[in-house]
């Protein structure tokens, strides 16, 4: 007996949803704001004052000797900007106290006949004492100061320029020469506020209605459960799109953050992500008992992604059962993709499995919210 | 005008059987059959947490019977629940309207979901049945409760159902909007409109065609108002206590202590400065009173039990029962 299938009427229901959703959604001052402030507030945090790539370390240095080529030294690790020679304690033991009283991050140290060693041929050592409580801070100019000093010492002809000297290492950073943070943050925010405001907003809009007391009402109208859902994604796809457009308008004009790949596959891979996001977001309406409840969960599913999505932290340097997790996070996949059309000039070939696996996650967390949404109040 | 309008609704509006609901370990509906002819106001009464909610919930699909069947509008509730939505209006006991939409807002809204032709017209017109042209631009969460049920209502009607299941429409709303509430649903049912209403007021009770008193899960009567009453065999007598300067609630509260230790005394009720005093064995209760009756300052009088009486009667007999 059941009836033919009612297209025009399916139509109808979810553009009614929709209708509905747009005027509550422009009511919400508050909401409508943070919408447009997260992304842009994030986005300048993160751009301006946080910098993975930090500068001017404050450096004490213990001099044991004065010779050309420990001046030659100072003054090259001056000139690099990581290093700001702050301190030059009288011994061992004030140093130790600088380093571990946090007022310097490096110490280095040139021991006594270091220059004679080093015309003899009998590779000295320069000591390099760095506080790696926050290797992130530290790692980089680490990793420039042994390139910096054996250049310092080659242009003083104190070790062969011809590229014998036995300790030159050659760095060569791809995608990001300049080593500028912003142009991996971009990307990774574009994924991480998308993931938070897309959950959030669809978390929230089934346990409103069952709070407010309006689902029992809109259950007992000929709508079915599915209008419902597709009536609550779509308002909010485009609410992700005008984020994504803000984010990545904003990263161009502020950052320079480039686009080398192609805009086209960029907001097809956009578009299926926040679809994904809202989908899981809806799910956690359905499990959630009121808005307090789908917040937590939100916040339990966001913490993950920020974590293990390649975000924070390299996805290379994880575990690999870490690896895993972070393989069935919608974002771990969109960053590779977002990363790779910005910065790499990636095109579909390279990032059909990451396109893959999200849309599978969109669909599979669709057919959950789907199945676990009810259409009774039992 | 709608597609409602292309059904022809059976004579019976609603028929069920055997209806039974759990929640958990606890029956909150049991068994309960019942049928309601179409054109007719059937009142639904009973005290708070008696199933009343639960089977309007049945009755419109939210709630799946765990045994029992029936037809809603000759549909059948446990699978054509879909079909049942599109000609019946419920209106929730809690206000389930968007708050943050206007009054012209939620009604089309409404009018889309049901798919009315011309959602606007539909909007606007219920605006003017309703009388609240003037606030159609207005929040509904800002409304009053008199014009919050007023608007409910007129959502509920907007799709032109063949049935409305109102669970407590009028409560908290003042005499008043109630009565003229009350007017438009005889209007509607005149029209050939079905309305299953559920309510705590017996005034409200005397204006239904039928009704039916459910307690515990339990239908304990059913019947026009003079038949529930008459079947209840509650005989009444009203005391009424002469102003002779004594205190009249002294006089009253010294009676029905007196006379509620006796067994054929089922209820004392005071009423102001009547006293009402029921059983259901009249001779016993004729005896159990006669002490009292040459009682100076008091006039007896022998009246058909109230409405009242009646249901707080099956009421404590239903716990005697379940007990």
């Amino acid at each position: 007996m059941s009836a033919p299938p009612d297209i025009a009427g399916f139509f109808r229901r979810v553009a009614a949803m929709v209708r509905k959703e747009f005027i509550q959604l422009r009511r919400d001052r508050v909401t409508f704001a943070t919408m447009i402030a997260i992304p842009l507030l994030q986005l300048i945090l993160f751009g301006y004052a946080i910098n993975t790539t930090p500068r001017h370390l404050p450096t004490a240095v213990l001099v044991h000797e004065n010779t050309a080529a420990s001046r030659a030294i100072l003054a090259a690790l001056k000139n690099t900007a990581f290093f700001s020679l702050t301190h030059e304690p009288a011994d061992d033991a004030e140093a130790e106290h600088l380093i571990r009283g946090g007022d310097v991050l490096f110490l280095v140290e040139i021991p006594a006949g270091f220059e004679r060693a080093l015309r003899r041929g009998e590779t000295p050592q320069l000591l390099v004492a760095a506080d790696a409580t926050d290797p992130v801070a530290s790692g980089n100019a680490l990793g420039a100061l042994s390139g910096v000093v054996s250049s310092a010492l080659a242009r003083e002809r104190f070790v062969d320029a011809a590229g014998t000297a036995p300790f030159e290492i050659v760095q060569h950073r791809r995608y990001n020469p300049a080593g500028t943070s912003q142009l991996n943050i971009v990307p990774g925010l574009l994924g991480t506020i998308l993931t938070m405001t897309m959950l959030i907003f669809t978390a929230l809009s089934v346990t409103r209605e069952t709070e407010r007391g309006t689902m029992e009402s809109l259950l007992s109208m000929p709508i079915h459960p599915v209008e419902i859902m597709l009536g609550k994604i779509i308002p909010y796809v485009l609410v992700g799109v005008m984020q994504g457009v803000l984010i990545l308008g904003a990263g161009m004009i502020l950052f320079s953050v480039p686009l080398e790949g192609s805009l086209l596959l960029l907001s097809a891979g956009t578009l299926l992500f926040i679809t994904a996001n809202l989908a899981t977001g809806y799910t956690f309406s359905t499990l959630a008992q009121n808005q307090l409840q789908a917040v937590q969960m939100t916040f339990m599913y966001f913490l993950p992604n920020i974590l293990l999505s390649g975000f924070m932290f390299p996805f290379a340097g994880m575990p690999v059962w870490a690896q895993w997790i972070s393989e069935c996070l919608p974002l771990t996949h969109y960053l590779r993709m977002v990363r790779g059309i910005l910065l790499k000039n990636a095109g579909f070939a390279d990032l059909q499995s990451d396109i893959a696996i999200l849309a599978v996650l969109m669909l599979v967390s669709m057919g959950i919210a789907v199945a676990r949404f009810r259409q009774t109040l039992d | 005008m709608t597609a409602a309008g292309a059904f022809a609704p059976p004579e019976v509006a609603i028929s069920v059987e055997g209806l039974s609901k759990k929640f958990g370990d606890r029956l909150v509906v049991d068994n309960l059959t019942m049928s309601v002819r179409r054109g007719q106001i059937y009142g639904f009464l009973g005290p708070n947490g008696s199933g009343k909610t639960t089977t309007i919930r049945m009755l419109c699909g939210l709630l799946t019977p765990d045994a029992g069947h029936g037809t809603c509008l000759g549909l059948d509730i446990r699978t054509q629940s879909r079909e049942i939505r599109k000609h019946v209006g419920y209106m929730t006991q809690k206000f389930s309207l968007y708050t943050d939409l206007s009054v012209r807002e939620n009604l089309e809204f409404v009018a889309r979901l049901y798919g009315v032709p011309r959602p606007e017209d539909a909007a606007q017109q219920a605006l003017v049945r309703l009388g609240l042209e003037g606030r159609g631009r207005q929040l509904a969460g800002e409304l009053s409760g008199g014009w919050k049920q007023r608007l409910a209502l007129g959502a509920c009607i907007l799709p032109a159902p063949q049935l409305l299941l109102l669970d407590e429409p009028t409560a908290g709303v003042d005499p008043q909007a109630r009565r003229e509430f009350w007017a438009q649903i005889h209007d509607l049912a005149a029209e050939g409109l079905t309305v299953l209403v559920s309510t705590h007021y017996m005034d409200e009770a005397e204006r239904c065609h039928e009704i039916a008193y459910i307690a515990y899960g339990h239908l304990l009567a059913r019947g026009t108002v003079a038949e529930v009453v008459a079947g209840s065999g509650l005989v009444t007598y009203v005391v009424d206590v002469a102003r002779d300067g004594r205190d009249p609630g002294a006089v009253i509260a010294a009676l029905s202590k007196a006379l509620s230790g006796n067994p054929a005394v089922k209820m004392v009720a005071p009423f102001g400065i009547s006293l009402h005093v029921s059983g259901h064995d009249a001779d016993a209760l004729e005896a159990a009173i006669a002490p009292f009756r040459a009682q100076e300052g008091l006039s007896w009088r022998r009246e058909t039990a109230t409405l009242e009486d009646v249901f707080i009667d099956l009421m404590m007999r239903s716990q005697d029962m379940l007990r």
